[in-house]
């Protein structure tokens, strides 16, 4: 089916099923433990031995040598994985560094070897016995200091590294009340619940691995490519994620090794990346350091908006796209943006949940509160003021649907914003400074094309297979209530079977494309199936109408099931998009509030209250969606106070590799979360009417949280994380 | 700042060249433990334990080395205890032996001998759920689903925790008995880490379960 | 992890004796660092003894008016305990506020006080690390060293010792009492148990090899108002940038041991002696001669301002 004109009233408009906040239809799996992850697939192959990885000890270089020797020889060992008798190796597109290393290393904890035992504790001790002797060579590991390095890169996925529109320079310069600024963002480790992990096993020369992938079918590409086998040869499932956050996009070491160890041991090989590997061994979201401008009148309007990012990366990588969304968020007549990067000899930066747009709004919605403030006006009343209905780099593209200001007044209504003293410092709560932060949310919709099969079998359950992946965001619910709405059956009524490469290929789980997407090919290969039983029954499919497990036309009524009576009916389709896409900016907004306690002592920072307003098309599911924004919130708060992977610039790792030391956020930092949903449908995504909201919901936070914090204490923060050592000599005098 | 290249190990810490040391190749010793190898033994020495798991007498002769967690997993295939650190520290693994919840990671089977254990699967199965997962359900209190049943037991172990009056961080007079709030609940929740970020709907769902407001 | 062979004791007789005669044995209790340890080969036992099942378990009173707490008493039960609770406040907030409830259920107190540094470069077996492995180097020395010591470190190591207990323990003057494998028991204050870095940062305790850590003791209450303030950028479940443990009497006297500060719990009897003075003077007595990095210079801050907080805390 091609979506190449908007919708008008179909099926999934009835919202009987669609649009319920229903519980996911995994959970009873999910929480009794009976959900099975890729580690744990015992039943899949018979005889599996456990590998481990071993991982490089120098950030870049070579192996000197390696002594295999005592591994070798130690209890249980059965094969152990290296360069040298991997066989020939290519790399995947979606891989900047080699899955396995040596002799050249490319960065810190590169696999360089897999042990492959009888168990777990020998595959573990006989790694610890592999000895490596390195030629170390020198690298660039920082990022400040690799500044003047940096070069503009070449475009991808079609944007330019700079933009702009009128003169940026003349009306900065001219501009009444300015704001010059820089900010900088950390690195960020996706630092998922469950690691890594891969089950492969050969048979001759086909190989099936059961896995943690986000994206089926890019990954069963990129590892035919990288073994050079055929595609076909390869079988991916990957039917339970334990959250993936963009770690899990692209293939990582666990499954090639897997792969590997299993054709050398010649046995099912089942590996899991150690969570100390894990930081180093896979990607990561790459620090920025940022430069807004901005320039308004006296009134508020802005006049000049200028962006510029610096981000690093391995060579042949990509910039960190942070100043994306200043390009559409904002009025203003005169603009520019511009990204550059530097080679890093870091571990692989990569996407992590909103890549661009977070770390970008972290800088960008810090500066806007500046700006209010040189104004003296009210940070919400800034953001109202400039809002734009239309690309403001081509003003004769309109939005799709644009409620930035409903959601901002929203919230500030809901959050009793104008208890807010706009003088920062002034409130006191015992010993804490109280404050509130307001930013704007934006992301991008991306619609991909997406196909499903569903059956009909004579008991009238429908089956949905879909190569698309549920990472936690509830694709199964919204996929089952999607073939419920179509074909007139209850939730109970619907398998969905996902994951698994020997289904047609989704536009799977990433750019919080994944919802939109995938419903959105279920759609049209229902619309398919609706055809074959209309033809089955003998009625018209146009007049017919599918509802309570049944088909009526006219005068007409059928069982659903009553389609499949000689036999299951099959129906298959893709979904592919026009230019819509490109007639209408299709965007996610919303706005998100805080209220911070900051320690007048210590200058701990405690979030007290959270609220996002979201709007972002057609919500499915109102309860997993909503469970996607405060997890998004909870990650963002994580980007606002603690999370920062620690470099070690002389030595080129992230030192704070593991879950003690790289802190992410614990229940007793997260008070209870609102979410409000506007009412929307935009018809221009698809017959859905949906649109993304898992990465939205991480957009902004961390901004609203960095102004709460100035408002509470007067100091403005500008480097992420907020930590207290950033506070502690601006603080009241405490004598 | 300092120049990446060359480094000397010495007594006073890592010396790092200056400027002028470039790029030149240092042969450094790397990987594994520090110590020498230990002569291996032919196989590795194994201890039988026995011990109840969900109700069930479980003898196993396993690896001295090997965890309580992957006993659960590897030998037993219960594998609704998750393994996400294998450190302690984030509490997938939890698990509740004779009424306390622990990290299954960080102790070894073998120490468990005549141990009662209670994992997810020992709480209630999809046809027969127990109070705490039918609530987890019902808010939402998960997403990618891999910390939850570390959850749903430290959940569990928490509410009978507050019940016997062990006292936590953030209970305001030691004096007193510790009282069920959303507070408390989050303080004792801290050991379980959630990278979805359910932790709001999770309070939720225990404060529903324990009958109290949030 | 290497193989090891493991044995359960029932005595601590039965402990010491049976690491007088197995080379290369540990004690294990808890676990909880031991294990961690063990999974990354930082250590390396040949042999387990299992002593989590010895009768140390009991808190009971002592002639003096005080406490013997077992060395097998758990962290939760210790924090549980009605008389701690009552008359050592200091100790059980300062328990709670470490680890993780399902870590408190399994930690001793035994182990409490002899678990090692969290320093990230101790625990990467790539890095060089003069505690790890002696000679190697410190590459926490102009590296990453947020929370490291800012007292009592040596050019060889600037790691913290991590507990919150051992702070509160250090307060209150606790004792640790062992036995070794002679059967010959002694008591250690714990102002005299750990051993400062120096050259050789690896040995930690004044423990003998093969020496049991059978009960500590807290001599008889001291009254005043306890309060633990930890301080760190997590909430909850994360080591302490510093924390403040303090018993302030009602005439203002009292007493202060810092963590995350150095090698041991920090206490320094002399500048408690300026607590009427306030939080300054007795923050600068007990951070005299701090040395500091780029990264961790506010410790130096922190503590005068956290001691402050809770002073003031203190008077009500």
């Amino acid at each position: 089916m091609k979506f190449d004109t908007p919708a008008t009233t179909n099926p999934i408009d009835q919202m009987k099923v669609v649009g319920k906040p229903t519980n996911r239809i995994d959970g009873p799996l999910k929480t009794t433990g009976t959900a099975p992850y890729a580690y744990e697939r015992h039943d899949v192959a018979a005889n599996q031995a456990y590998g481990y990885v071993v991982g490089a000890a120098i950030a870049k270089g070579r192996i000197a040598s390696m002594t295999l020797d005592a591994a070798k020889a130690a209890p249980g060992v059965i094969a152990i994985v290296t360069a040298d008798n991997a066989g020939t190796l290519g790399k995947g597109d979606f891989n900047t560094a080699r899955l396995l290393g040596g002799p050249g290393i490319e960065h810190y904890h590169q696999a360089i070897a897999l042990i492959v035992a009888e168990t777990f504790e020998q595959a573990r001790a006989a790694a610890a016995l592999v000895r490596v002797e390195y030629a170390r060579e020198k690298g660039a590991f920082d990022l400040a200091a690799a500044v003047d390095t940096a070069i503009k890169p070449k475009a991808s996925f079609g944007t330019e590294p700079d933009s702009a529109v009128g003169n940026f320079a003349a009306a900065f310069a001219a501009a009444p009340v300015q704001v010059d600024a820089r900010y900088t963002t950390p690195d960020h480790s996706h630092a998922m619940m469950e690691p890594h992990a891969t089950i492969a096993a050969w048979e001759g020369d086909k190989l099936t691995v059961w896995t943690s992938n986000q994206m089926i079918a890019w990954s069963v590409g990129d590892m035919a490519k990288t073994l050079g086998i055929p595609k076909e040869n390869i079988r991916f499932d990957s039917p339970y994620i334990g959250g993936g956050f963009g770690g899990k996009l692209f293939n990582r070491a666990d499954v090639l090794l897997a792969a590997l160890g299993a054709r050398i041991a010649k046995r099912p090989v089942k590996v899991a990346l150690s969570r100390p590997l894990m930081i180093n061994n896979t990607t990561h979201r790459p620090a920025t350091i940022q430069r807004v401008r901005l320039g308004a009148t006296a009134d508020g309007k802005l006049t000049a908006i200028g962006h510029e990012s610096w981000s690093g990366d391995l060579p042949g990588g990509g910039p960190e796209t942070a100043v994306a969304q200043t390009r559409l968020l904002y009025a203003g007549e005169n603009r520019m943006t511009a990204m550059r990067l530097a080679v890093l000899d870091l571990p692989e930066g990569n996407a992590m949940r909103a890549p661009g747009e977070a770390p970008g709004l972290m800088a960008l919605e810090i500066a806007v509160d500046e700006l209010a403030e040189k104004l003296g006006m009210d940070p919400v009343a800034v953001r109202v003021l400039n809002d734009t209905q239309v690309d403001p780099e081509k003003p004769s593209r309109p939005f799709s649907q644009r409620q930035l200001n409903k959601c901002l007044e929203t919230g500030a209504e809901k959050f009793g914003w104008a208890k807010r003293s706009a003088k920062p410092g002034t409130t006191r709560d015992g010993r804490w400074l109280v404050g509130m932060g307001v930013a704007a949310a934006f992301r991008n919709n991306l619609n991909g094309p997406s196909a499903a099969r569903v059956r009909l079998a004579r008991s009238g359950v429908v089956t949905v297979e879909t190569d698309m992946t549920d990472i936690g965001t509830g694709t199964y619910t919204i996929v089952a209530q999607t073939a419920a709405e179509m074909m007139g059956v209850p939730l109970d009524k619907v398998v969905v079977k996902l994951g698994d490469s020997a289904f047609p290929v989704s536009a799977g789980s990433g750019g919080q494309w994944g919802a939109n997407s995938s419903t959105a090919g279920v759609y049209a290969a229902c619309v398919k199936l609706r055809e074959a039983v209309a033809q089955k029954l003998g009625m018209n499919a146009a007049d017919a109408v599918f509802a309570d497990g049944q088909v009526k036309a006219g005068r007409r009524r059928a069982a659903l099931g009553d389609a499949a009576a000689d036999g299951e009916l099959v129906a298959e389709d893709n979904m592919e998009y026009g230019d819509l896409a490109d007639k209408y900016q299709q965007s996610t907004f919303g706005a998100h509030f805080a209220e911070v306690g900051v320690d007048a002592a210590t200058g701990e920072i405690r979030i007290r209250r959270m609220l996002a307003v979201c709007a972002a098309g057609r919500i499915l599911n109102p309860k997993a969606a909503r469970s996607q924004v405060i997890g998004a919130m909870t990650m963002g708060a994580g980007a606002a106070l603690m999370e920062e992977l620690a470099v070690d610039k002389r030595f080129g790792f992230f030192v704070n590799h593991d879950l003690a030391g790289y802190e992410v956020p614990v229940h007793a930092d997260i008070p209870h979360q609102e979410v409000i949903f506007l009412d929307e449908a935009d018809p221009t995504t698809s017959p859905m009417k949906a649109k993304g909201v898992g990465e939205l919901g991480i957009c902004g936070v961390a901004a609203a949280v960095a102004n709460a914090v100035y408002n509470a204490t007067g100091v403005r923060v500008r480097n992420y994380p907020i930590t207290l050592d950033k506070l502690l000599d601006k603080l009241p005098d405490m004598a | 700042m300092q120049t990446p290249g060359d480094f000397d190990l010495s007594r006073r810490g890592v010396l790092v060249g200056g400027a002028a040391s470039v790029a030149a190749a240092t042969i450094v010793p790397a990987g594994g433990a520090d110590a020498a190898p230990a002569a291996t033994p032919a196989s590795p020495p194994t201890a039988k334990v026995r011990f109840d798991v969900n109700g069930t007498a479980r003898e196993l002769e396993l690896d001295t080395r090997t965890s309580l967690l992957d006993a659960l997993r590897e030998h037993l295939q219960l594998t609704g205890t998750k393994k996400g650190c294998d450190h302690g520290q984030c509490g997938a693994c939890t698990v509740i032996v004779d009424g306390r919840r622990i990290n299954s990671c960080l102790t070894l089977a073998v120490m468990h001998e005549g141990d009662r254990i209670t994992t997810i699967e020992g709480l209630g199965l999809p046809d027969k759920l127990h109070p705490m997962q039918a609530a987890f359900i019902e808010h939402d209190g998960y997403q990618c689903g891999y910390c939850t049943p570390g959850q749903i037991c430290s959940a569990v172990a928490v509410l009978d925790e507050i019940r016997a009056g062990v006292p936590s961080h953030v209970t305001a007079d030691l004096g007193a008995a510790p009282q069920i709030s959303a507070p408390e609940l989050r303080e004792r929740m801290s050991g379980n880490i959630c990278r979805c970020g359910a932790y709001s709907n999770i309070i939720d769902a225990i404060t529903d379960v324990a009958g109290a407001k949030a | 992890m290497r193989s090891f062979t493991y044995e359960r004791v029932e005595t601590p007789a039965a402990a010491t004796a049976a690491f007088a005669r197995t080379p290369g044995a540990r004690f294990i209790a808890g676990g909880t660092n031991l294990l961690d340890l063990m999974k990354l080969e930082i250590e390396t036992p040949a042999h387990l003894i299992d002593v989590s099942r010895l009768a140390l378990d009991k808190i009971e009173a002592t002639a003096e008016g005080g406490l013997r707490i077992g060395a097998m008493v758990r962290n939760t039960d210790l924090a549980s305990d009605a008389r701690v609770r009552k008359d050592y406040g200091l100790l059980s907030r300062a328990l709670v506020a470490g680890a993780s409830g399902q870590l408190r259920n399994k930690a001793t107190t035994a182990g409490n006080l002899l678990q090692r540094t969290r320093c990230p470069y101790f625990y990467d077996t790539n890095q060089p690390c003069n505690k790890r492995k002696a000679g190697s180097g410190c590459a926490a020395i102009g590296g990453f060293n947020r929370l490291h010591a800012v007292v009592g470190a040596s050019e060889a190591c600037i790691a913290t010792h991590p507990s919150d207990m051992a702070v509160a323990m250090r307060a209150l003057d606790a004792a640790v009492e062992t036995v070794d494998a002679a059967g010959k028991a002694r008591s250690i204050r714990l102002a005299d148990f750990y051993r400062a870095p120096g050259t050789t940062p690896h040995l930690e305790t004044v423990l003998a090899p093969g020496e049991l850590i059978t009960a500590v003791t807290l001599p008889k209450p001291v009254g005043g108002t306890h309060i633990y303030h930890k301080v760190r950028d997590r909430a909850s479940y994360a080591f302490a940038l510093i924390s403040v443990g303090a018993i302030v009497q009602p005439d203002g006297t009292g007493r202060i041991a810092l963590g995350g500060v150095g090698y041991k719990p920090w206490r320094v009897e002399a500048a408690e002696a300026d607590l009427p003075r306030g939080a300054k003077a007795v923050a600068a007595g007990l951070l005299a001669g701090a040395k500091t990095t780029h990264e961790n210079a506010y410790k130096l801050p922190l503590v005068e301002r956290t001691l402050a907080g809770v002073l003031a805390q203190a008077k009500g």
